[in-house]
């Protein structure tokens, strides 16, 4: 990153301090490194947005300019001048206004009184609503913030509601707008509606910053863009300087270098055939737009892609239990035989007996009972298996011997079967994990984000049995965030952006700079990146919804 | 390992409850004008100083056993049953129902046919809202305490209305048949030529509580069931991934719960009063609750717990019999010490979780 420190002003390059600066802010959870020395200088009267994959640290960070956490090492500027933000007054106070995600709103008070919460003046109510009318008309007029004043929140369109947040901000005299993934529940033309807003809000001379994983949204109305990846901050670039293909590649980063011994699949018998399967969410809103692959026996298809475009419903389908109150339409055969994708039979039990495999996304929610002993958790998901049990009881000796040999052959430390999962480290819960689904010897393994914090020696083992089992002739389903990661271990690879299957590249025979047009949407990467550069591509993102 | 030892978490806390619990009553005694160590001395002794205050504390404890257990099942799949009061009452009906209906000629015969009736009516009593949890949402803990209420009118109604005996100015059920009548502890000490606890109503129902403590522990912890309902509790999400159906979890644990809470009328209604009266089950279906919570939801802390709680029962009742302290002052007593075990079990867990922290890191600076 060659223009990483070169961060002037966005737009006026005047003296003027920047809005935000932070220097060498550091926060930590436990043994977990949310932020670690992070530096942001967002100048005033610009756009700044800081993308990065879930899991980053954008909200950590935020969080800490808000007042919500304390950093344990760093300092925060603002307008030049170094404060403490011990709470969300501190905040307020300094000019800081937060639209979360997930808005705060009372559902069943008025725009009004929601506006004017917390900043009543006075005890009588009337006084302040109607200065608050006042001030609302006028930044209707100003930014194309119209909503009625008098409506209940509860009645209004998830984009107004937003809209309330903002007012609500600009009420207690923000200069500073921070956005925490503002078009995550936005249609597509509310989120433009929402640009031109923010925009209007930059002319006026606000400073915002917008927290998103999306590319669209950072190249289409930022001024600089921060990426963070693993709780640091790798670069900030001017916006016009880069490119959707470049960030993506930052975001996922290619630092580590991963070194897989592993020899040319040899596919085999088709397993797995997914055609045009589509999932409609209980939102209504389309997570999976006819996504259509093919897994042999003997090969790991990789699947690439920036978080949240519809990877994890995949994985969800083929596990065996969509999302609640979600719409599966489509086809998956697996070894000849349909799998029932609704009702009966599409249960996450069935497809073990079916010979699926599963290591989920998330082991801490899914994947192990935090509170169960290692041992019970060798059972999870087998619970059923015949030498787990003996007739009305579970065969707790069979299974506390199954669990040590297993823990024995993938190393897991401490090796104390009688230990609650929780008290492992990610790296060795996650072998827990990998040691009860592999060991099952599945036909189809799908994998999700095998080596998401952790360790890297148990990545590298963790690899090794992936790779054994494909050599075994098993069919492998990869999915991971961590570019190099599939490079490293797929035998295909297919990119996903808004629940499609972009395109499907050999390791061998692509580039990161590909894959990575590939993450952001472009569909045509091999004409493009042949004459034209990659900022070029911009215009090119497809409107839909990420 | 950032947890203080089990002896501490098992022992200590609830002892340190208790013990506030007691602080506190003795200052609402003193308060009064009254010597707090005279009513210890008139609770224990009515309580524990006799065959006699063993018999109803017994008795008392078999009830809380139950009901805890209940509470205990379905807390494992993360519900909050706190309708045990209703499904015990309910079980109340099966038992009378079967007693009063089916011709049995022998309380061997009677006991189990009177089990089945009064688990079969508590469990159905919980299916209605475990299915409303399960399948609408609707929350547990709101549709349980509204099924008690609904259980208390419906047996008033039927009490009155359908079971009383024609001519009688009481309602209740007629008395049932003789020979259904269980033995009392007292009859089976008095069989091997001993006196114990005469005119006591604790009875066989006792050794079936202690059964049940058994089958309950075997079933959570054992059984693939109590796996399958402990994996729910702890992660709904990964109950699903695991191939959980929870929909079908939630309802057998509160099947179970239900049905366990209305064994309780085996103790109270078939082997006490032996007849269906109004208001049988006397808060014991709450007071389940406080037990399973200071029991730490495991059935041997759950015995335990319901000792205590037969003891406060039976000594509460000496004390309003042999000293001035007004029976209200003895529900405050009682409530204290739900108060202190259940509700403010953190107050007392967290410092001393920190006090063991704060020890174990001193002595890791030491080394």
């Amino acid at each position: 990153m060659a223009a990483a420190d070169d961060m002037k002003g966005g737009r006026s390059g005047t003296a003027a301090p920047p809005a935000i600066e932070l220097r060498g802010i550091s926060k930590a959870f436990g043994p977990v490194q949310a932020n670690w020395d992070i530096n942001l200088s967002v100048p005033k009267g610009t756009i700044h947005g800081i993308i990065g994959e879930n899991g980053a640290g954008k909200s950590t960070l935020m969080s800490i300019l808000y007042g919500f956490y304390k950093p344990d090492a760093g300092e925060i500027l603002v307008n030049g001048r170094p404060i403490t933000i011990a709470d969300s007054q501190t905040a307020i106070r300094a000019g800081i206004g937060m639209v979360f995600q997930h808005f705060k709103l009372v559902q069943n008070f008025t725009v009004l009184e929601n506006v004017i919460l917390g900043v009543e003046e006075g005890a009588l109510l009337r006084p302040s609503l109607s200065k608050a009318r006042g001030v609302l008309k006028q930044l209707a007029a100003e930014y194309q913030l119209n909503v009625d004043p008098n409506a209940t929140v509860e009645d209004l369109s998830v984009g107004h509601q937003q809209r309330v947040e903002i007012l609500k901000a600009l009420y207690r005299q923000a200069d500073i707008l921070i956005l925490d993934e503002p078009t995550g529940v936005l249609t597509p033309a509310e989120a433009d509606h929402l640009f031109r807003i923010l925009q209007g809000l930059r002319d006026e001379g606000k400073t915002i910053i917008l927290i998103t994983h999306k590319l669209r949204e950072i190249m289409e109305i930022t001024d600089n863009v921060s990426v963070m990846r693993r709780g640091e901050m790798v670069a900030s670039v001017k916006t016009a300087q880069t490119s959707p293909e470049e960030l993506a590649e930052l975001m996922v980063g290619r630092k580590v270098l991963l070194n897989v011994e592993k020899t040319p699949a040899r596919p085999a018998a088709l397993v797995l055939e997914v055609r045009d399967l589509r999932l409609v969410d209980d939102g209504g809103v389309e997570r999976l737009r006819g996504v259509s692959l093919d897994i042999r026996a003997g090969e790991i298809l990789g699947i690439a892609g920036v978080s949240g475009n519809g990877q994890t419903q995949l994985l969800e389908i083929l596990g065996g239990y969509p999302p609640k109150g979600s719409r599966v339409t489509g086809q998956v055969r697996m070894n000849g035989a349909d799998l029932p994708l609704s009702g009966r039979g599409c249960d996450a039990g069935q497809r073990r007996r079916d010979g699926i495999g599963h290591i989920p996304e998330d082991r801490q929610v899914e994947g192990l009972i935090m509170d169960f002993a290692a041992w019970e958790n060798i059972a999870f998901g087998w619970q059923d298996a015949p030498e787990f049990n003996k007739g009305w009881l579970m065969d707790n000796q069979a299974i506390r011997r199954d669990a040590e040999a297993k823990m024995e052959r993938f190393d897991v430390r401490p090796r104390d079967a009688g230990l609650a999962a929780r008290n492992f480290s990610g790296g060795n819960q996650q072998k827990i994990v990998v040691a009860r689904e592999i060991e099952r010897n599945p036909d189809l393994l799908l994998i999700g984000q095998p080596t998401r914090g952790v360790d890297i020696g148990a990545i590298e083992f963790i690899h090794k049995q992936i790779v054994a089992l494909r050599d075994a002739g098993k069919a492998i389903l990869l999915v991971s965030v961590e570019l190099d990661e599939i490079l490293a271990l797929a035998d295909r690879v297919a990119v996903m952006f808004d629940g499609r299957i972009m395109g499907e590249r050999l390791p061998g025979d692509t580039t990161t700079g590909e894959l990575g047009l590939l993450m952001a949407g472009v569909t045509d990467t091999r004409d493009s990146s042949a004459n034209a550069g990659g900022s070029a591509h911009v215009d090119e993102l497809p409107e839909g919804r990420a | 390992m950032d947890k203080m030892p089990k002896w501490a978490d098992v022992v200590l806390t609830p002892l340190i409850s208790l013990i506030l619990a007691m602080a506190i009553s003795a200052l609402v005694i003193l308060a009064i004008g009254e010597s707090p160590r005279e009513a210890l001395t008139t609770m224990v002794e009515g309580a524990l100083g006799s065959s006699y205050g063993w018999g109803f504390t017994l008795y008392y404890a078999t009830n809380f056993i139950f009901t805890g257990l209940a509470v205990m099942v379905a807390y494992h799949a993360a519900l909050f049953n706190i309708g045990g009061e209703g499904q015990a009452a309910m079980g109340g009906l099966g038992v009378a129902l079967v007693l009063l209906y089916l011709p049995l000629p022998h309380w061997g015969l009677a006991l189990p046919a009177a089990m089945v009736g009064a688990a079969a009516f508590g469990a159905a009593w919980a299916f209605i809202p475990a299915i409303l949890q399960a399948k609408r949402g609707s929350h547990i803990v709101i549709t349980t305490i509204m099924f008690n209420f609904i259980a208390a009118a419906a047996l008033n109604y039927v009490l009155v209305n359908l079971l009383r005996p024609v001519g009688s100015m009481d309602p209740a059920t007629a008395r049932f048949p003789e020979a259904t009548n269980l033995p009392t502890l007292s009859d089976i000490a008095a069989g091997f030529g001993m006196e114990w606890g005469r005119n006591t109503p604790v009875n066989v129902t006792f050794f079936i509580a202690l059964l049940a403590c058994l089958l309950v522990w075997v079933l959570v912890w054992r059984t693939r069931l109590g796996y399958q309902i402990r994996a729910l509790g702890k992660s709904e999400p990964g109950a699903v991934y695991a191939g959980i159906n929870p929909v079908r979890i939630t309802v057998i644990a509160m099947l179970i719960s239900g049905g366990l809470a209305g064994l309780m009328a085996i103790n109270n209604v078939m082997g006490e009063s032996e007849r269906l009266v109004l208001n049988a089950v006397e808060g014991a279906g709450f007071i389940g609750i406080a037990v399973a919570l200071m029991g730490r939801n495991h059935p041997l802390g759950i015995f335990l717990a319901a000792l205590l709680f037969g003891f406060l029962y039976q000594g509460g009742g000496e004390l309003a019999l042999w000293t001035s302290i007004p029976r209200e002052l003895i529900v405050v007593i009682q409530a204290l010490v739900i108060l202190f075990t259940g509700a403010l079990d953190n107050m007392v867990r967290m410092p001393l979780e920190r006090i063991f922290l704060a020890t174990r890191r001193s002595k890791g600076a030491a080394r």
